[in-house]
């Protein structure tokens, strides 16, 4: 990015810090004009590796037990991977390819955004899908995955 | 037996400007801080060949100083120098103080300073620098305990031991900071056991100097007393610490010289160096070392307050120096990867780096050193740390009592 | 005179390491030297099959011939970049590969030596990282979990090729299988994503399609592998030996 277009963001990030003390909004629509929701972009594929409570739970935990998974043992093309999420959770911008993280759209945004939780995947993922995932078979989850969701279901109950 | 007597710090309007002055700088090192990180490290002048800079100079510098600054507290508890011991409590104070402003400035330079919680829950045991958060920690708990025992009432029977514990706490908190350098085997000016006595030497001498500014400063500025003799007995120590430190530092470079590989990068660092020679030689050698040790061990020199001052502010800045020419001019000779040949690359190699110290890295750095007088004089404010009168417990002897007139040689 | 067909998937059944060449057909034939035929650059292939994790047994090693590798030919750097999403040379950008031009003042040969991450046995910047976040997987990969990294460098510090470099800048358009991100330290991962999927680094394939040939990408544990064979016929040297790090990566006529 140009060092000005990278000026203006600091500094509008020192404006947003100041202007959310007092002032709270954003990508959000009233429903039943009280409480104000997130807007969620739906997602691409049939079904997700689970239903989508218990994902808006616990997709974090099985993010980060995939991430070692990948990252220290070399265990690949789980379902559970970021980039197979981005896959489904792709969102269109205006020129028909899927919007990165920088655009409020993007649907990890759309909902972070509003329950105010930065996350730093994307300083060093794309949040874009890879090209070769975009093609990829929606396989059941496999055998590791099913015991992490297992688990993680009896301890939330 | 009489007692010491200590009182709390006024807050005037002497006090109240240097708050926010070093409130103002301390905001400044945060602000340049989130700089570095949103734009990156590009806009430090540190790069691939100098990882690290003059944030580390400082951040080295202000750590074995907390160290050394418990000097006058331990001659008090641990070599039973009673004269010593009116000053203790501020001596524990400035320990902490200087202790939290370097490892500001050392987390504050992280490329990823938010994650310092992984520093915190992530220990690999074979890491030096993973011992050292350990050690740091440590200290600050010790300190704490220390200065509480000293404080309390009635729990003076304890303050030996604690006194004890933190000696030898700093002991190995120093050879494990030199050892950070002096663990790096791939590396020609380091790996060297000595980087651990090194260290522990210059961080008593750096302590006792930055101590001595202190103290020198805080009762001119509060027209408290200061007893001169034991002014000029601290000054001595300085001189006697500093001379250690500089054998030390002379021996590692005489034993780099009979060592061929070691060859090159000493006569970069002893002969052609540029920058990093002139540090080494006229401002740590002569500016900071030879200087102030004459001026510590001669007698006239002796009975006047502003040569002792210069003694210590001399020692400071050839202390920066030193440490200077060790981080910096220690990465500046590249890597030896092919002994004997002639090499190039687009990335260093056989290069001499290249490193400016931007103003952000600056100002990171006074934004640490601030934190740590802030801190100093917080605590003064709060709580009992500065003596009205100088007693010796041991003897009841009156206090050679100075006024703050006379203590500022005016 | 390289192919990266041929594939040897019995690893798969993950029975045997020892493996044979299928064919001479299916596999690189290299000339390491005169006379001597070396049968390389036939992908580890499915050395470890998607979805299980790395082998212990295996550690992946390179041989860089640097008779074979032709003055001002960078290929194996151009590749690395596009592969991993790095940019072009500059004062802050991370080289995962670089070509070192060594002199011999004495002799007046000159030779180009493609250092990287040289992936050591004993890795000085895994004892140094103060959270673990440099460590050796168990095939011997030497990498950088960037989620723990917290941009101390000391891990630069350490290592005795400058083989690390950090992200000085916010990266955008990262390659999805190679994240990378300000304020982390990183190297050559040997290209752990392929090898992952059974392919080579993408520097010893770009080298043996396009230029000599001159590395060799394989199984150091493997008695049998073209790459232990040559390196123990040839006598390959490694950087540095004196520290005792036992690096994956062996040069010949260094």
């Amino acid at each position: 990015m140009t060092s000005p277009a990278r000026s203006a963001h600091f500094l509008a990030a020192v404006v947003a810090l100041c202007a959310a003390l007092c002032w709270s909004a954003g990508a959000v629509r009233a429903a039943d004009g009280r409480v104000p929701m997130p807007d969620i972009p739906k997602a691409l594929g049939e079904r997700c590796v689970a239903e989508t409570d218990f994902m808006r739970r616990n997709h974090m935990t099985l993010l980060k037990h995939q991430r070692d998974e990948t990252v220290h043992l070399g265990v690949r093309k789980a379902e559970t991977q970021l980039d197979r999420c981005l896959t489904c959770h792709a969102v269109a911008g205006a020129d028909g390819k899927p919007v990165s993280y920088s655009d409020s759209g993007h649907f990890c945004r759309s909902c972070h955004d509003y329950a105010a939780v930065s996350i730093d995947c994307f300083e060093c993922h794309s949040s874009r899908p890879g090209q070769k995932a975009q093609g990829a078979s929606r396989d059941p989850p496999d055998e590791t995955t099913l015991k992490l969701l297992g688990y993680l279901r009896d301890k939330r109950r | 037996m009489p007692r010491a007597h200590y009182r709390e710090i006024e807050a005037d309007s002497g006090f109240v400007t240097l708050m926010l002055l070093f409130g103002l700088a301390l905001a400044g090192g945060l602000l340049s801080s989130l700089y570095m990180r949103h734009y990156g490290h590009v806009v430090s002048g540190m790069g691939n060949q100098i990882v690290w800079g003059i944030p580390h100079v400082f951040a080295f510098f202000l750590i074995v100083s907390a160290s050394g600054a418990l000097n006058v507290a331990s001659m008090a508890s641990v070599f039973g120098r009673t004269t010593y011991k009116p000053l203790a409590r501020l001596s524990g104070l400035l320990a902490i103080a200087l202790l939290a402003g370097g490892l500001s400035i050392l987390v504050l330079d992280l490329g990823r300073p938010e994650r310092l919680t992984v520093a915190m829950t992530n220990f690999n045991f074979k890491s030096i620098f993973s011992w050292n958060i350990n050690f740091y920690v440590g200290f600050l708990a010790i300190v704490a305990v220390y200065l509480f025992l000293q404080m309390a009432r009635g729990l003076d029977r304890y303050v030996g031991i604690a006194g004890l514990v933190a000696f030898l706490w700093r002991l190995a908190l120093t050879t494990a900071t030199g050892s950070v350098l002096g663990f790096l085997a791939a590396r020609q000016a380091y790996d060297a056991a000595i980087m651990a006595p090194l260290f522990i030497a210059m961080s008593l001498a750096l302590g006792q100097a930055v101590f001595l500014v202190v103290v020198m400063a805080v009762c001119a500025g509060t027209g408290r007393p200061l007893d001169h003799a034991l002014l000029h007995r601290m000054a001595r120590l300085l001189a006697i610490l500093l001379t250690a430190t500089l054998y030390f530092a002379v021996v590692q470079h005489i034993t780099n010289l009979y060592s061929p590989k070691r060859l090159a990068v000493e006569r970069f660092l002893l002969v052609d160096g540029g920058i990093y020679t002139a540090l080494l030689w006229i401002g740590y050698v002569g500016i900071g070392s030879l200087l102030p040790i004459g001026l510590g061990l001669c007698p006239a020199a002796g009975r006047s307050r502003p040569m002792i001052l210069a003694a210590a502010v001399l020692a400071i800045i050839g202390g920066l120096c030193h440490l200077y020419v060790i981080i910096v001019g220690g990465q500046a000779f590249p890597l030896l990867l092919f002994p004997g040949m002639e090499v190039s690359s687009s990335f260093g190699d056989g290069m001499i780096g290249s490193y400016r110290p931007s103003l952000p890295e600056l100002v990171l750095v006074a934004g640490g050193m601030s934190l740590t007088m802030l801190l100093t004089m917080f605590g003064m404010r709060l709580l009992p740390f500065v003596p009205m009168s100088f007693v010796d417990e041991a003897t009841g002897a009156p206090a050679h009592a100075v006024t703050g007139e006379q203590a500022a040689g005016r | 005179m390289t192919s990266e067909t041929g594939s040897r998937d019995e690893r798969a059944s993950g029975a045997s390491r020892r493996s044979f060449l299928k064919s001479a057909a299916g596999v690189g034939v290299t000339m390491l030297a005169p006379g001597v035929v070396l049968y390389a650059a036939a992908p580890p292939a499915v050395a470890q099959r998607a979805g299980r994790p790395a082998d212990s047994k295996i550690r992946w090693g390179l041989l860089v011939d640097l008779n074979k590798c032709p003055p001002g030919c960078d290929l194996c750097v151009t590749a690395c970049a596009d592969e991993n999403g790095l940019h072009r040379p500059g004062a802050h950008e991370s080289q995962w590969i670089r070509k070192v031009n060594v002199h011999d003042p004495k002799t007046d040969v000159r030779r180009e030596v493609p250092v990287m991450c040289q992936h050591c046995a004993m890795p000085a910047c895994v004892d140094v990282c103060p959270t673990g976040a440099s460590f050796k997987r168990a095939d011997g990969i030497v990498l950088v979990d960037r989620h723990i990294c917290i941009g101390c460098r000391y891990c630069m510090m350490a290592c005795p090729y400058q083989a690390r470099s950090f992200v000085h800048e916010p990266q955008e358009n990262q390659r999805p299988e190679v994240p990378r991100g300000v304020g982390t330290a990183e190297a050559c991962s040997l290209c752990v994503h392929r090898i992952d999927a059974g392919r080579m680094p993408a520097c010893v394939e770009a080298c043996a399609a396009r230029a000599g040939g001159a590395m060799v990408f394989g199984d150091l544990n493997d008695p049998s592998s073209a790459i232990a064979k040559a390196i123990g016929t040839h006598r390959a040297t490694t950087i540095r030996a004196d520290l005792g790090l036992d690096p994956a990566v062996h040069y010949l006529s260094l």
